[in-house]
């Protein structure tokens, strides 16, 4: 196991590192610099800047120094546009935001998506299996950025009952509309992944081995059936948490939830380069961190894997 | 947004491959099969009209997408609700801009993005799975892992860094769509060509001395079209979502220019002024030519699919 773990960190850390250095190269390309304005600077207190900030060294030593920066004091720089923030205080005050809302989400998607799959396939043709199949294929074509309107719609201006956007800590009234706009495709494809998986292992030999020995029904589906049954789900949670994140953002705008989607969005608008690096280079770590986390987990429950 | 389930595709890969061809053609079969799934068939049809709508719609506008009218402009709450004696069949936005027209530009721009996008993934990812599968070893360890790598990278982020970067246009950003696009294509085709490549034809065709090249283009491409055809189908609305998501944030298309997000975002911030029609129509071409691409796209893996015969 723990050189299962090794093997893996030893293709994650190079992919995060080229990420930076891509990020950061796409990044030097971009024409113009941070000391770019209307009035040009006299040429000499220019040149004193870019000295201060190390802008005029070769470009191999200010990516050595960007990663050096990140790796030894989690350092992202200053923000091009506001000069009186860094990137780390940018993100420091929306990510806690992001953070809560989407883990609620990414819960309830999980556990209402296997819940209304696994009952489905136990319940095969009844109307419990159609509605979960319909509300499935429905939410295909809902994704975030069409869910938040209808709910704002439907919640908000027709009955009044939840705050259109804002964000408080204190009162999940705020939390609501953002945690079901953003979890509820994911919820579907658990739902439809849990509820196909489930009838194929239903459908197997150990399933009639347990039932003929006379197990209890619910002892079958809770020991034998579900762990089976999970296994391809586990492995779309993978892509299903990176593709959250990313809606985060439209999450972050529609409602003004004021997250890292909202920094992002402004960043790339003011063309302020540091902030969309940090924020992209912090998606990416956690990205594949999760997925590092994913394939443990699916190591560890699939006795297939040997590592 | 993962809606295809790679696991069935990938199965169904599997089953296409060991099928051997008797008497009559699998095409043949297959297109029978199409032809009798009511639901395909109704999404087709309904898929038609959006093209037909997109193709020809501008025929019956009596405005243009980025003309103004100004006796509405600016009172679009109370004026610019759809009405066929003004011409505005679908409303006006708040400058007064026709949303007929406005909606077609946009059905334009979305399918636009959503066929380049999967015909990239089409050629790149066919070539490039069929090349990895084929060679197999070294070579292939390397293509894949490379593939792994960049599906770990949150590419709606370098998505949207490129479009800023290089400046918001329509060619950059089918470029970046295409980019991302292939890459889990070229997994499906490459698991396919694994089974195939063992086969006797392709055996034979190694015996007599055909290129490498040449086997690849030749013998394992034409045998992956039925996976590549319902995967490409399933592709589309994938990118028609990728482009609507960066189009609701503001960074895709330019005005005038406009697709499905760009309006669906529009019309989403100002229905709170009452101008429901601005969400309604973009949203309801949207869901509907989502769900006839889905729709089509499993009717196709149906019928293609020998399993279920």
């Amino acid at each position: 196991m723990f050189g299962f773990i090794l093997r893996r960190l030893a293709v994650a850390i190079p992919t995060l590192l080229l990420l930076i250095i891509f990020s950061f190269l796409l990044m030097h390309a971009a024409p113009g610099g941070p000391f770019t304005q209307e009035r040009a600077l006299p040429p000499q207190v220019l040149a004193n800047l870019e000295a201060k900030y190390g802008l005029d060294d070769p470009l191999w030593r200010k990516i050595v120094d960007y990663v050096w920066g990140i790796v030894r004091h989690f350092d992202f720089g200053p923000s091009f546009v506001y000069p009186d923030r860094t990137v780390n205080q940018i993100i420091a005050a929306g990510f806690p935001i992001t953070l809560t809302y989407g883990l609620l989400s990414f819960i309830l998607a999980v556990v209402v998506g296997v819940t209304l799959g696994a009952a489905a396939a136990i319940r095969q043709n009844t109307w419990l299996d159609y509605l979960a199949v319909g509300v499935s294929i429905g939410a295909q074509v809902l994704p975030n950025f069409v869910m938040a309107p209808i709910l704002v719609l439907v919640f908000t201006l027709i009955l009044g009952w939840l705050p259109g956007g804002g964000w408080s800590f204190q009162n999940p009234d705020y939390w609501i509309m953002p945690v079901i706009a953003l979890g509820t495709s994911y919820m579907a494809s658990i739902a439809r992944i849990t509820r196909s998986s489930m009838l194929e292992v239903l459908s197997s030999n150990h399933i009639r081995t347990a039932k003929a020995k006379g197990l209890p029904a619910r002892k079958i589906i809770m020991r034998h059936a579900l762990k089976p049954a999970l296994l391809p789900v586990i492995s779309y949670l993978g892509p299903a948490f990176v593709s959250m994140i990313t809606g985060s953002v439209v999450i972050d705008m529609y409602f003004s939830t004021g997250g890292i989607g909202k920094s992002f969005v402004d960043s790339a608008l003011n063309r302020d380069y540091a902030v969309m690096m940090g924020v992209t280079i912090l998606v990416g770590a956690l990205t594949i961190l999760f997925s590092l986390v994913v394939d443990i987990l699916y190591a560890w429950i699939d006795p297939k894997i040997r590592y | 947004m993962t809606m295809i389930e790679h696991n069935k595709i990938e199965g169904m890969a599997a089953r296409m491959a060991a099928e051997e061809v008797k008497g009559r053609s699998p095409w043949a079969d297959a297109r029978k099969r199409f032809f009798k799934n009511k639901a395909a068939m109704v999404a087709l049809f309904v898929l038609l009209l959006v093209i037909a709508f997109a193709a020809f719609g501008n025929l019956f506008a009596t405005w243009t997408y980025d003309s103004i009218d100004f006796s509405v402009m600016g009172s679009a709450a109370t004026q610019g609700a759809p009405s066929i004696a003004n011409g505005h069949y679908f409303g006006t936005d708040d400058l007064g801009r026709d949303l007929f027209a406005r909606t077609i530009q946009g059905t334009r721009i979305s399918l636009m993005v959503g066929i380049v996008g999967a015909s990239v993934a089409v050629i790149v990812g066919t070539l490039y799975g069929a090349t990895s599968g084929y060679i197999g070893g070294r070579t292939d360890a390397i293509m894949m892992r490379t593939v792994d790598i960049l599906l770990s990278i949150p590419y709606m982020f370098v998505l949207i860094l490129l479009l800023v970067i290089f400046g918001r246009s329509l060619s950059m950003l089918f470029l970046g769509i295409g980019l991302i696009s292939w890459l889990e294509m070229s997994r499906i085709v490459r698991g396919q060509t694994l089974t195939l490549k063992n086969r006797e034809f392709i055996e034979a065709a190694r015996a007599t001395g055909v290129p490498t090249w040449k086997i690849i283009i030749r013998h394992i491409v034409p045998n992956l079209l039925g996976v590549v055809a319902v995967y490409a189908t399933l592709l589309v609305p994938l990118m028609i979502l990728t482009e609507s998501f960066i189009s609701f944030l503001g960074l895709g298309v330019q005005e005038p220019l406009t697709s499905w997000g760009a309006l669906i975002s529009e019309g989403s911030g100002t229905m709170r002024y009452g101008t429901i029609w601005q969400l309604a129509f973009p949203l309801g071409f949207f869901v509907v030519t989502l769900f006839a691409f889905f729709f089509i796209g499993d009717g196709l893996r149906d019928a293609l699919d020998p399993r279920d015969r």
